[in-house]
């Protein structure tokens, strides 16, 4: 009877251990995160947020960069092009982080339907094959997988093996699974992994000694650090089920003694270990583990059990009064635990579940959906672990929480809309009443600043016709000109009145003219470098003019641009956000709904299985007084009977030794006959 | 009493069943809801975020600061602070997963100003402690030269050797 039983249990327990292929929890692509040459300070910033998982900002971060990117008339030329790749399967896997997995799906599609060279259509085929077989969807991984044609890229290519043989293992195609896995054997990233699924796909495949073989191996040393040592633990305690169920308790107890005493499996080890020890009739040996198992938490389904298993065993070695005591102690604890699973479940429904996973102490305290148990009226989390270790309770959560995220950031934009708005009005009501007047002054400005460039453009193209077209009197200066037309005056009135000519005074002003003639004509080149630099200078100072008038018109532009043109936007992105929010409350309302609605299940569950120990306890309690008593009974009339043999035989001991009595040879006196009648009545 | 052990084991099993409870296809509807509204969101939070940008750091006088740590794993930075224009702009200790982003080529954006075109005194000081736990604190001096564009400056800190450089962008 208990070797059956003991056979069910270990297969019902193999069955959780061996269900879910393990897998090394790595980050979805560590390449996709990495640069040694960073180019954009934005792609770095993005990078800076992908590190510390808030994947939110990093996706609209590089969102942001890819839609300025692609708008550009010439993206060669910018500096994001360097990243460009690399950024568009970083959103990819961000977006599979923050659990988008249809539109990180929808991108790598893309990349297949799209003209790009064969290994990057391998890489996007691998990762939408990571993104079914998350979303289990096992038969679209392999269809994936069979997508890629050579070779994937070096960085990918353990990950991607590894991958296939989970899902030939999931599809049930172990020796598939495990052709690849032996491949995979000794690939230093996925130590310990590749060989428990190894020893997993064996099993299943049928070869049992060959898959223990490779289990033990891993059971006896699969590595360092804290998730080495829970897998060696797993390990252990997978083969420990897988023996119990082939009827090997010796050896299954050796494999339960190696998981460590203070690990995750460490409660299933030791109920585990006692069963065997109970199934070879040695319960004094399997009361060590239980007893030690009592005595921790007391929410573990494990301690529960082992709090009737203890008494059981105390039972069969025939110490009933004790059994007694230990069913005392477990009714004691179950009627406690099952007032606090009433209360967890009186708390869930009254919304303090929700209500603490919605407290910022949610992405501020690790593992806080155990620690808000805590809290006021907080439910009793440690019956939920390993509901909540669960994957769809996990998304559930996360989800819950993604949305919480979104309804707080859309309240805070919301709130920065209102703002913006006033922002707005402050400008509009500073610039519009001082902007036409600055206007008109800035016209009359212009209309001055085009006409000096004009005049500027003019003397510029007289000094460059000065260079082919020597024309001393156009560097004339002003007295210099004003002789000159003196003198052309006094020649027109000397023509126009002739009596007045006399060679003398046609000398002298052809002498005067000749001096004019000369002094320009000797000065001209000197005068004509003067020009120039004199022209620099006026560049100089109309370069500075233009600054300025460019400063104007920007800050002019600027001061227009700080209110116009926002009010529709605003309008869209308000009701934009109010929309999203609407549609968050829903979702979350929905997605809490189910929260509630499992963890409810779950502790209703665990309070059922403790209401049949109560009833298993109180039965068992009041057999154990009955064969207390009854044994108590046995025992006082053994001792009594003892006492009476005790007595009797001091009696014997203790009265003197009787005398030889002679046969009494007369008559007691009553029957002696009256000496006068007795004869003649004898003779009656 | 082993009937207890087999009810156990399977109470671990219900477990992964209880999930099932709720309908797969209730499970896969709202999920993509969800993923549709995050889509929408991140859309709208793009918007927003240029939006911002355009309304409070226009582009003729925005000045944006960051901060990164080159080659600097064997060094944990602890603080830094930023003066421009002879003002403490920013002051920011830094958390683990800050450091470690840092570390693994992230860079962080500290300050984002407005200020006009011209030169801008730029003054950086940082503290943080090598892995053996010996102190470093540098301070430096830079000019930010503002021109009409949108100005980013990186601050590079050289922990392990007290230096911080900066760089144009």
């Amino acid at each position: 009877m208990n070797s059956r039983l003991a056979r069910a249990v270990a297969g019902a327990a193999l069955t959780v251990l061996c269900a879910v292929p393990v897998q090394a929890k790595v980050p979805e692509d560590p390449t996709a995160l990495y640069t040694d040459n960073l180019r954009d300070l934005f792609f770095g910033e993005a990078l800076f947020n992908a590190h510390q998982d808030n994947y939110f900002d990093a996706i609209t971060g590089l969102d942001t960069e890819l839609q300025q990117f692609r708008l550009l008339d010439d993206p060669e030329l910018d500096p994001f092009s360097v990243h460009f790749g690399q950024a568009e399967f970083a959103v990819g896997d961000l977006e599979l982080s923050y659990r988008m997995h249809r539109e990180a799906g929808r991108a790598m599609e893309q990349v297949l339907r799209g003209d790009v060279p064969q290994p990057i259509k391998n890489e996007a085929a691998y990762r939408l094959a990571k993104i079914h077989y998350h979303k289990q969807q096992f038969a679209s991984a392999l269809h994936a997988l069979e997508l890629i044609e050579g070779r994937v890229p070096e960085r990918v290519r353990a990950e991607e093996q590894f991958l296939r043989a989970r899902v030939y293992m999931q599809l049930g195609r172990f020796e598939e699974a495990v052709a690849l896995l032996k491949e995979l054997k000794g690939e230093k990233s996925l130590a310990g992994f590749v060989e428990y699924n190894l020893g997993i796909a064996l099993l299943k495949a049928g070869e049992t000694e060959r898959g223990v073989l490779e289990l033990d191996s891993l059971g006896r040393n699969a590595g360092s650090g804290a998730a080495m040592g829970a897998l060696q633990d797993k390990t252990n305690l997978l083969l420990g089920f897988q023996l119990m169920e082939a009827e090997e308790y010796q050896r299954a107890r050796t494999y339960f003694d190696r998981v460590q005493l203070s690990g995750p499996f460490s409660n299933q080890a030791l109920l585990g270990a006692g069963w065997v020890e109970a199934n070879a009739g040695r319960y004094d040996r399997a009361l060590v583990p239980w007893q030690l198992l009592t005595q921790r938490k007391s929410t573990d389904a494990a301690v529960q059990e082992a709090m009737l298993a203890v008494p059981y065993a105390y039972g069969k070695l025939e110490v009933h009064s004790t059994a007694a005591v230990n069913y005392g102690q477990a009714l004691d604890l179950f009627g406690n635990q099952v007032d606090v699973l009433t209360r967890s479940i009186n708390s869930i429904r009254e919304g303090k579940l929700l209500e603490a996973l919605r407290r910022k102490e949610a992405s501020q305290v690790k593992n806080w959906v155990v620690e808000l148990r805590k809290l006021p009226d907080a439910p009793e989390t440690h019956y939920l672990l390993d509901l909540m270790a669960s994957n769809d309770y996990q998304e559930f959560l996360r989800n819950y929480q993604d949305l919480n995220d979104l309804l707080e950031r859309n309240k805070d934009w919301l709130q920065s809309l209102d703002a913006f708005d006033e922002i707005i009005a402050l400008r509009r009501s500073y610039y519009e009443p001082i902007l036409p007047g600055l206007d008109v002054q800035f016209r009359q400005i212009d209309a001055r600043i085009k006409m000096r460039l004009e005049q500027r453009q003019r003397l510029a193209m007289r000094i460059e016709n000065l260079l082919v077209n020597r024309r001393p009197e156009l560097l004339a200066k002003s007295d210099e000109t004003e002789s000159r037309l003196i003198l052309q005056q006094i020649r027109d009135i000397l023509e126009y009145n002739p009596s007045l000519q006399s060679e003398e005074t046609e000398d002298r002003i052809a002498r005067l003219e000749g001096v004019l003639k000369f002094r320009l004509s000797r000065e001209f080149d000197d005068r004509l470098t003067e020009a120039y630099k004199n022209l620099q200078e006026l560049d100089e100072v109309i370069a500075t003019l233009q600054e300025s008038y460019q400063r104007y018109v920007r800050t002019r532009q600027a001061a227009t641009h700080s209110y116009e043109g926002y009010t529709d936007q605003i309008v869209s992105l308000r009701a934009g956000l109010n929309r999203a929010q609407e549609r968050i409350d829903q979702l979350m309302s929905r997605q809490g709904r189910m929260l509630e609605q499992l963890a409810i299940s779950e502790l209703e569950e665990r309070r059922a299985q403790l209401e049949s120990y109560q009833i298993k306890a109180r039965f068992a309690l009041a057999d154990s007084y009955d064969r207390a008593n009854e044994l108590q009974e046995r025992r006082a009339d053994a001792r009594k009977v003892e006492e009476y043999q005790r007595q009797v035989e001091q009696m014997k001991q203790a009265a003197p030794q009787p005398q030889e009595e002679s046969l009494p040879t007369d008559n007691p006196p009553e029957l002696e006959a009256p000496a006068s009648n007795g004869e003649g009545a004898d003779n009656e | 009493m082993c009937r207890i052990l087999l009810a156990t084991v399977m109470l671990m099993l219900t477990v992964m069943t209880n999930a099932q409870e709720v309908s797969r296809e209730e499970i896969r509807g709202l999920d993509e809801q969800i993923q549709d509204v995050k889509k929408d969101v991140i859309s709208l939070t793009s918007e927003l975020n240029r939006l911002e940008e355009k309304l409070l750091f226009p582009s003729n006088t925005q000045v944006a600061l960051f901060v990164s740590l080159p080659d600097s794993a064997e060094f944990s930075l602890e603080s830094v602070e930023v003066k421009l224009n002879n003002q403490v702009v920013a002051h920011h200790l830094y958390t683990y997963r800050e450091i470690e982003a840092l570390q693994l080529g992230g860079v962080q954006r500290i300050h984002t100003a407005n200020v006009q075109t011209g030169t801008h005194p730029l003054e950086v000081t940082y503290f943080g402690k090598s892995k053996s736990g010996k102190e470093y604190r540098a301070t430096a001096s830079y000019s930010v030269e503002k021109a009409v564009g949108p100005k980013f400056v990186e601050i590079q800190i050289a922990g392990n050797q007290s230096a911080i450089n900066f760089k144009d962008w």
